[in-house]
């Protein structure tokens, strides 16, 4: 006699599940694979919501605090949702030299908020990463996964400004989810 | 297989390249990448078509060292080293047509970067021989340059205790920063009971400033699973994992690639070489902890659980993933190894000083002028990197100091310049060798500022098992910032202190235990600059 449970449904109708359960099928649905679940989950919605965790812990058979515990210990993991567009300031020690904190603290200013937050109008989310690795272009800037280096704090914030913002959409596009 | 079944294969993917006379080689490595050599390569492709040149091939290759001066093209014979032919700097997407042009005629001048200048001519490169020459997603292109050579000897003509020996011999160090030999941790689970063992790389790349495995796994990756797949000869296990940082997306799809293409090949799989070793790879991807550099971190994550530390022994060698007896070494400890196993231990041994054999890559940043990558003997002296290879500060500013190690390590100052580079002359100045960043900082850093900013790293960064690192990081960081803003009285400076002796003494794993040394060691040598703080001197 199998002790297996059955596998849950797919929360809803949104087609990116798929690419989430195709993950864990092609690791045998192992715990252990609980890192490179989450990774596709937030790959495919851009962040962890409850539902989502409900949906992981019951198809990996793991406690739902085990997923929350392993979502919230690891930085790259977000429970909310991104903004429509990233900037990401590199701080590593060749840009931390080169004046990162500047930038983050000009950021700080022109959009109160700090690293790791959006701003209210889902527009930007500031972040920070250790070294992505452009050292020779200290200080370095992601935005929206292009790289940029060497802007001083005005050509930044200029830069963000004039981001294009054509229809402001919530951050998530998923339909509201349900309480369990 | 043998070798000389190799060999054939070899040539006859080298005899597919007969009709190229010279290679354009675009750098695209991710430093280049974000300096824009992807439109350089696209233009020169265009520009190709337009204007072809049927000897010349466009290919696009991993990293050339000096990516300061990216977007890097290089110009060269097939085989050949980018010291052989021209290589031109900071190429913009609308150079192109004269470059291309430039194949039948002089070369670009203003373009030129010179090869002969001692950033390349003084280096020595083992680990990063290909790097630069062959293309990453390309396993013809590495086994004509000579890969699975070392592999490929190991299992046709060596037993696992003579892979062993090889090592041993060669002396070779864990370059994952602490230094222990690779010989006497391979020979300790080779001695395990047969059974269930795995081989992991450490690809979690976490120390700021540091890119040296990044660049090796994105432009030379076959090399990292040829080392692994030796290893797993050497020590009979039959599974690995490559641990590598998810923040580092290129070195994962080339990774993949890789270890896809040396599956088909056979040399990953069931039969490995048409012989009875069996050994596959697997990519485990990090989520952002810094920690999970630490062995028994990275093994819990690769578990799937929280990437956090626990006591040791018992040591991965004997109690690892699963409880299996585990081998963990870093990129390049394991970038090392097919060069040791195709030249021989004593080739090896014969590099580098009494206790520290072969050479290290680093990754030179901050205030110098040539930003990049390097590798060089052990042993140079640290006045030869920064000032000669590395070109000197910029801006006619004076050296302060250089960091290696990371937020482990320590700041070295000018009088100790002439320290040769090698595991133990490092430790003794209160700096350790690291995995390879060298951050240099010119007189315009405050010494304050830089402990605060590495203690903050590991306040951050420390994963909240055990109390000493947990609440002694974050003590430690707000003395810090107090001195840092000249708020502080000396009885602060003493906790600090006391501070500092306790969480190395009673940390559980090595973050918490080295989180100190960037302050003692800035302590050492920069003492006065506390001490000006403590009297109110509000300028850094």
């Amino acid at each position: 006699m199998s002790l297996e449970r059955a596998k849950p449904p797919l929360p809803d109708e949104d087609k990116r599940w798929k690419l989430v359960n195709a993950t864990m099928r092609r690791n045998g649905y192992a715990d252990h694979a609980l890192i490179e679940t989450l990774h596709s989950v937030q790959d495919a919605f851009g962040f962890l919501d409850e539902t989502s965790l409900h949906f992981v812990a019951a198809s990996l058979d793991l406690p739902l605090s085990k997923v929350y515990g392993v979502a919230t210990f690891y930085h790259l993991f977000t429970l909310k949702p991104k903004g429509r567009h990233s900037c990401v300031v590199c701080t590593g020690t060749a840009c931390y030299i080169k004046g990162a904190n500047a930038l983050v603290e000009g950021l700080r200013e022109r959009y109160a908020i700090n690293p790791g937050e959006t701003t209210e109008d889902g527009h930007l989310s500031v972040l920070t990463a250790r070294c992505v690795g452009a050292c020779g272009l200290a200080p370095a800037v992601v935005i929206d996964g292009e790289v940029l280096g060497r802007l001083d704090t005005p050509d930044l914030i200029e830069r963000l400004d004039t981001l294009p913002d054509p229809e402001p959409t919530p951050a998530s596009h998923r339909p509201p989810t349900t309480s369990h | 297989m043998n070798l000389d079944d190799l060999d054939d294969l070899a040539s006859e993917f080298r005899n597919a390249e007969r009709d190229v006379e010279r290679e354009l080689r675009v750098c695209m490595a991710a430093s280049c990448q974000s300096s824009g050599a992807r439109p350089v390569f696209d233009s020169l492709e265009a520009q190709l078509k337009t204007d072809p040149h049927p000897g010349c091939r466009l290919k696009g290759v991993g990293c050339m060292g000096l990516c300061s001066a990216g977007p890097l093209v290089a110009i060269t014979p097939p085989e050949a080293g980018i010291e052989e032919g021209l290589l031109y700097r900071e190429v913009k997407p609308e150079d192109a047509p004269e470059l291309v042009a430039s194949l039948d005629g002089p070369p670009v001048e203003h373009l030129r970067c010179p090869t002969d200048q001692p950033f390349f001519a003084r280096q020595q490169r083992i680990v990063l021989e290909q790097c630069g020459r062959i293309d990453p997603d390309s396993f013809e292109d590495a086994v004509a340059h000579g890969g699975y050579a070392g592999l490929v000897r190991a299992l046709s003509e060596l037993t696992p205790a003579e892979v062993l020996r090889e090592l041993t011999a060669s002396g070779l160090r864990g370059r994952g920063g602490g230094g222990y030999p690779t010989g006497l941790k391979w020979s300790t689970i080779a001695k395990m009971p047969a059974g269930q063992k795995y081989v992991i790389c450490n690809a979690d790349e976490g120390d700021p400033g540091a890119f040296m495995d990044r660049a090796v796994l994105e432009s030379d990756p076959h090399r990292v699973l040829e080392g692994m797949a030796i290893a797993a000869y050497a020590v009979g296990a039959n599974k690995g994992y490559v641990y590598v940082r998810a923040e580092y997306p290129l070195a994962v799809e080339r990774l993949t690639t890789a270890i896809r293409k040396a599956r088909r090949a056979g040399f990953l799989g069931g039969r490995v070489a048409d012989t009875q070793f069996a050994f596959d790879i697997e990519i485990r991807l990090g989520a952002g902890a810094f920690v999970c550099g630490e062995e028994t971190a990275l093994m819990a994550s690769i578990q799937g659980l929280r990437g956090q530390p626990r006591p040791r022994p018992p040591y991965p060698a004997e109690s690892g993933l699963w409880g299996c007896p585990t081998l963990i070494n870093n990129v390049e400890t394991f970038a090392n190894v097919p060069a040791i196993l195709r030249r021989g231990g004593d080739w090896f041994a014969s590099i580098g000083t009494q206790g520290s054999k072969g050479t290290k890559v680093f990754a030179l940043a901050g205030a110098i002028v040539n930003t990049g990558l390097i590798e060089v003997p052990m042993g140079t002296r640290l006045r030869d990197i920064i000032e000669v290879i590395g070109g000197g500060i910029p801006g006619g500013r004076a050296f302060k100091a250089v960091q290696t190690g990371g937020p482990s390590g320590g700041c070295i100052p000018a009088e100790h310049l002439d320290t040769p580079v090698d595991y133990d002359s490092l430790k003794s100045l209160g700096a350790i060798m690291g995995s390879g960043g060298m951050i240099v900082m010119d007189e315009t850093s405050s010494m304050v500022d830089v402990a605060r900013f590495f203690m903050e790293f590991c306040m951050t960064e420390s994963c909240g098992k055990c109390v000493p690192c947990r609440a002694g990081t974050w003590q430690m960081h707000a003395l810090l910032d107090k001195i840092a803003k000249a708020e502080a009285c000396r009885a602060d400076l003493e906790l600090l202190e006391t501070l500092c002796d306790l969480v190395s003494a009673t940390s559980l794993c090595g973050l918490g235990q080295t989180a100190p040394n960037p302050v003692l060691s800035t302590l050492r040598y920069f003492r006065d600059e506390y001490e000006a703080k403590l009297q109110g001197d509000p300028t850094p």
